[in-house]
């Protein structure tokens, strides 16, 4: 990695961390300084003015808003959450094991979906134009253009109505066997890998198209390579960077469709975690989780970009 | 004459069968979302079936919800909401992000920087939760709805507009322009927008499929649309009872949206090619 490199990386990873503090300014902002007082809610018709005062004091609420947004910005990197105003325990405890679940989730979808991901979408390039292509190019796109809700529900139309192999919309938290636990993850999984692999392939797809236009695979291929070899030998290895990079960025649409998949299954993770806060006002909590997600958004976005920084030989 | 209107259509404002077929779902959407009111064979409130979930039959096209209500003119009515509320949050953020974008792209300097930065940032936070968080903070309603729907796409729009405008920028006519005197103002309404102006709108059919999706993923977590209005997304969480039945009261609402979506995206894949590279 020469001087040039290092220096395109470093202020990317600059950049990030400005926009870290942006998006937590405005996480504060759209859950803090927006109308609705917060007291009024939580005590409902116990709302006297007196209470009001008392709990607005006890919470720092009368304190200036930047002031307390520098608190909790300091909060989240000592691990200090605050409190869940909803069951009064520390947000770090209620994460925790939720957080535990999610990762679970997200890394059983991606251990399933970028290999069979990786395979359609180069195939369909490989084969560009044939029936093969034409039906996975129609099939993502359909996916994509859709809802998440449509393909967790056409899931379950699918495999449990219909097929009746898997259970429809229960999730059992006892997990006893090996059958039990595939049963349970069976269904979030396939939805969440069906979300992922569209946006996956297409992008595997347009990146190796893109580096067979180039004049020194249409040299391999007025030598006579045969086919295979001109996309294994020639196209994959310069498109390796722009592959991984699209991975990285697949894996960022696992964050929209584990809210909606979560939901919708009723699995225990961050994001159902969040909804109900949402419902419940619970405002430390919102706030936690929407930076948990932000921050792995932000990395999966940022090891995107160093990746195709890395990885473009015209840098070297 | 046959030849002539054949080459006058093939001179670039044709458009293929597949493109029709998408311009004629939107269409009909639209002329639905209008209608509505007139069109729906039952009102939307009334009880009208003694079942729930019920079947496809002669008097309920398309079954009966989990009340019994009709699900053929709750999605008619549906539609004004879905599609009403992403067109208006459509317009807003695409003109407020054109509008940036190219005032960002001629002004340059220091305004380009921060405001780039800024969009980017609000860019790098997830749209849906981006939704969650606001819809925590202040509840929802349709002009919530609207506004958080329209400021999560803006930075999209203005990179877009931005990226296109700054190619201009640099063209013989603008320094000419420039040169003339002309203010910031009339470079990017004279100049720049005439120029940008396809590309722009197949972009705005773009964006308008996102915020229908996102729109209906938020009634889907029943944070968008409030019952008792509903709209496609709150149809199918309100009837999510019937899917282990196979209900179509679950199934028709998303197959709505489907078609909406799929078809906007068939008609700005096919759009004649001179609104597509208008700015080539």
């Amino acid at each position: 990695m020469n001087k040039h490199v290092l220096h395109l990386v470093l202020a990317r990873l600059v950049i990030a961390l400005i926009t870290l503090v942006i998006v937590s300014f405005t996480v504060f902002a759209a859950t803090v300084l927006l109308p609705g007082d917060v007291v009024e809610i939580l005590l409902g018709q116990a709302a006297t003015p007196e209470a009001v005062a008392g709990l607005r004091a006890a919470m720092h609420l009368d304190d200036p808003a930047i002031w307390r947004f520098l608190q909790w910005f300091a909060g989240i990197f000592t691990g200090d959450f605050g409190i869940s105003y909803a069951n009064n325990m520390p947000v770090a405890d209620l994460i925790g094991p939720r957080l535990l679940n999610s990762l679970k989730l997200a890394g059983i979808t991606t251990v399933f979906s970028v290999p069979i991901a990786l395979t359609l979408g180069i195939t369909a390039a490989m084969w560009r134009g044939s029936w093969f292509d034409r039906t996975v190019t129609v099939l993502s796109i359909g996916v994509v253009s859709v809802p998440e809700f449509m393909v967790a529900t056409s899931a379950v139309l699918v495999f449990a109505v219909y097929l009746k192999w898997l259970p429809a919309l229960s999730f059992a938290n006892e997990i006893h066997s090996f059958g039990q636990m595939l049963r349970v993850y069976a269904m979030p999984v396939i939805t969440l890998s069906f979300v992922i692999s569209a946006q996956m392939i297409r992008m595997t797809r347009a990146a190796v198209i893109e580096t067979l236009n180039t004049p020194y695979v249409e040299m391999a291929l007025l030598k006579g390579a045969s086919r295979s070899r001109l996309v294994l030998k020639h196209a994959l290895p310069n498109a390796i960077g722009p592959i991984v990079n699209a991975v990285a960025l697949s894996l960022s649409y696992l964050l929209g469709g584990v809210i909606i998949v979560e939901t919708i299954f009723n699995y225990p993770g961050v994001a159902k975690l969040m909804v109900d806060a949402v419902s419940t006002r619970d405002l430390p909590l919102i706030q936690t989780c929407a930076m948990l997600f932000c921050i792995v958004y932000l990395f999966l976005i940022t090891t995107a970009d160093i990746i195709a920084i890395v990885s473009n030989p015209r840098l070297k | 004459m046959m030849r002539s209107a054949t080459q006058f259509r093939a001179a670039g404002y044709s458009i293929n069968i597949v493109g029709l077929i998408g311009f004629l779902l939107v269409f009909s959407w639209a002329l639905v979302a209008i209608l509505a009111p007139w069109i729906i064979p039952y009102p939307i409130g009334e009880i009208v079936d003694f079942d729930y979930f019920g079947p496809i039959s002669d008097k309920f096209w398309l079954g009966t919800d989990y009340l019994g209500r009709d699900i053929l003119s709750r999605i008619l009515m549906g539609a004004r909401y879905t599609v009403g509320i992403s067109l208006i949050a459509v317009m807003i953020s695409c003109t407020l992000g054109v509008a940036l974008g190219m005032t960002a792209a001629v002004v340059g300097g220091w305004f380009d920087t921060i405001l780039s930065r800024f969009l980017d940032a609000l860019n790098s936070i997830p749209s849906k939760l981006f939704g969650l968080v606001v819809v925590a903070g202040i509840g929802s309603s349709i002009p919530v709805l609207i506004m958080t729907l329209a400021i999560i796409y803006t930075p999209g729009a203005y990179r877009f507009a931005r990226a296109l405008s700054v190619n201009i920028n640099t063209m013989d006519f603008v320094t000419v322009a420039r040169a003339r005197g002309e203010g910031t103002f009339f470079l990017i309404r004279s100049e720049i927008l005439p120029n940008i102006l396809g590309p722009v709108l197949a972009d705005l059919g773009l964006r308008f499929v996102f915020i229908v999706l996102l729109l209906s993923g938020l009634s889907f977590l029943g944070l968008g649309v409030q019952p008792p209005n509903a709209d496609w997304g709150a149809l199918v969480r309100e009837n999510i009872g019937g899917l282990p039945f196979g209900a179509p009261a679950v199934i028709f609402p998303s197959i709505a949206i489907a078609s909406l979506t799929i078809g906007v995206n068939l008609l700005i894949d096919n759009l004649p090619q001179k609104i597509r590279d208008r700015s080539t």
